[in-house]
């Protein structure tokens, strides 16, 4: 327990929070991509935080980073957009086009560009103080 | 006289180890600002600095000695001189995360401000002490 492991706690959360960008990058850059590798529209994805307290602390009182526990599915219904001349259409003329919400990825990112800032903030105060602790008595 | 100049260190020196603890309580709260389920925690400084200068029910943590290895293994610990909370929540979100983090941006620039009077202060105490000492 010191100025040190206020380190690792922030760094882990610009961790996750870098993360947590890619993946809205990656929804957004495919928001039309009606074919992927496995030959299924893009599905979008989302990350899932979970607290990281790292082991023998007193019971009760644990804090910690976070880390990203995984990267699931979006489970919402794919887009139907109607366009017979797509040559991915349907019999009924219906393309499937992926589940990405353009603007709950963008408010997404904006979030996690701002815990990011906040994160360094943390991680420069902490270091100031460590330099400062260590001129005490100069 | 060096006692009590080395009890004066000592308040400073707890004031500044319990800010630091407290400093990462509130880094911990900033970094998992998007976890869902998590819940803020923070202590009270004064409670902690008080439980933590009070000599009087201060007791060493005892471990049982164990001579057979069937014997179970006894211990007493100490509790913590910090007692970690939970913060009420002004805003609470749907996720079930209580950061708020306007709130913990405030209280963590506030327990910074204080720790950097406490070195101020420590560094104070020594630079009298070398004065004295040099003067002749």
């Amino acid at each position: 327990m010191s100025l040190l492991s206020i380190f690792d706690i922030a760094g882990s959360a610009l961790t996750a929070q870098s993360q947590r960008m890619n993946v809205a990058a990656s929804n957004l850059a495919n928001a039309d991509s009606a074919v992927g590798p496995d030959g299924k529209p893009y599905r979008a994805r989302q990350v899932v935080f979970q607290v990281n307290p790292p082991a023998g602390q007193a019971l009760g009182q644990e804090i910690g980073g976070v880390k990203v526990a995984g990267v699931v599915e979006d489970p919402t219904p794919m887009k139907q957009i109607y366009d017979p001349n797509n040559p991915m259409a349907n019999a009924q003329g219906y393309v499937t086009m992926p589940n990405v919400n353009p603007v709950a990825e963008t408010v997404n990112m904006l979030s996690a560009s701002r815990s990011y800032q906040a994160d360094v903030e943390v991680l420069n105060t902490a270091k100031t103080l460590m330099a400062k602790t260590l001129t005490i008595g100069q | 006289m060096i006692d009590r100049l080395s009890q004066d260190f000592g308040f400073l020196q707890q004031a500044i180890a319990l800010r630091e603890q407290r400093q990462e309580v509130l880094s911990s709260n900033i970094a998992n600002a998007d976890t869902p389920d998590y819940k803020a925690r923070d202590f009270d400084f004064k409670t902690a600095m008080t439980n933590a200068m009070d000599q009087r029910m201060k007791l060493a943590n005892t471990n049982l000695t164990l001579t057979s290895p069937r014997h179970i293994p006894g211990k007493a610990v100490m509790p913590s001189d910090i007692d970690m909370m939970y913060r009420l929540p002004y805003q609470p979100s749907i996720d079930g995360n209580t950061v708020d983090m306007d709130m913990e941006r405030v209280q963590f620039a506030d327990n910074t401000m204080h720790y950097e009077s406490s070195l101020q202060l420590l560094s104070i105490d020594m630079k009298t002490l070398q004065q004295a000492i040099q003067q002749s």
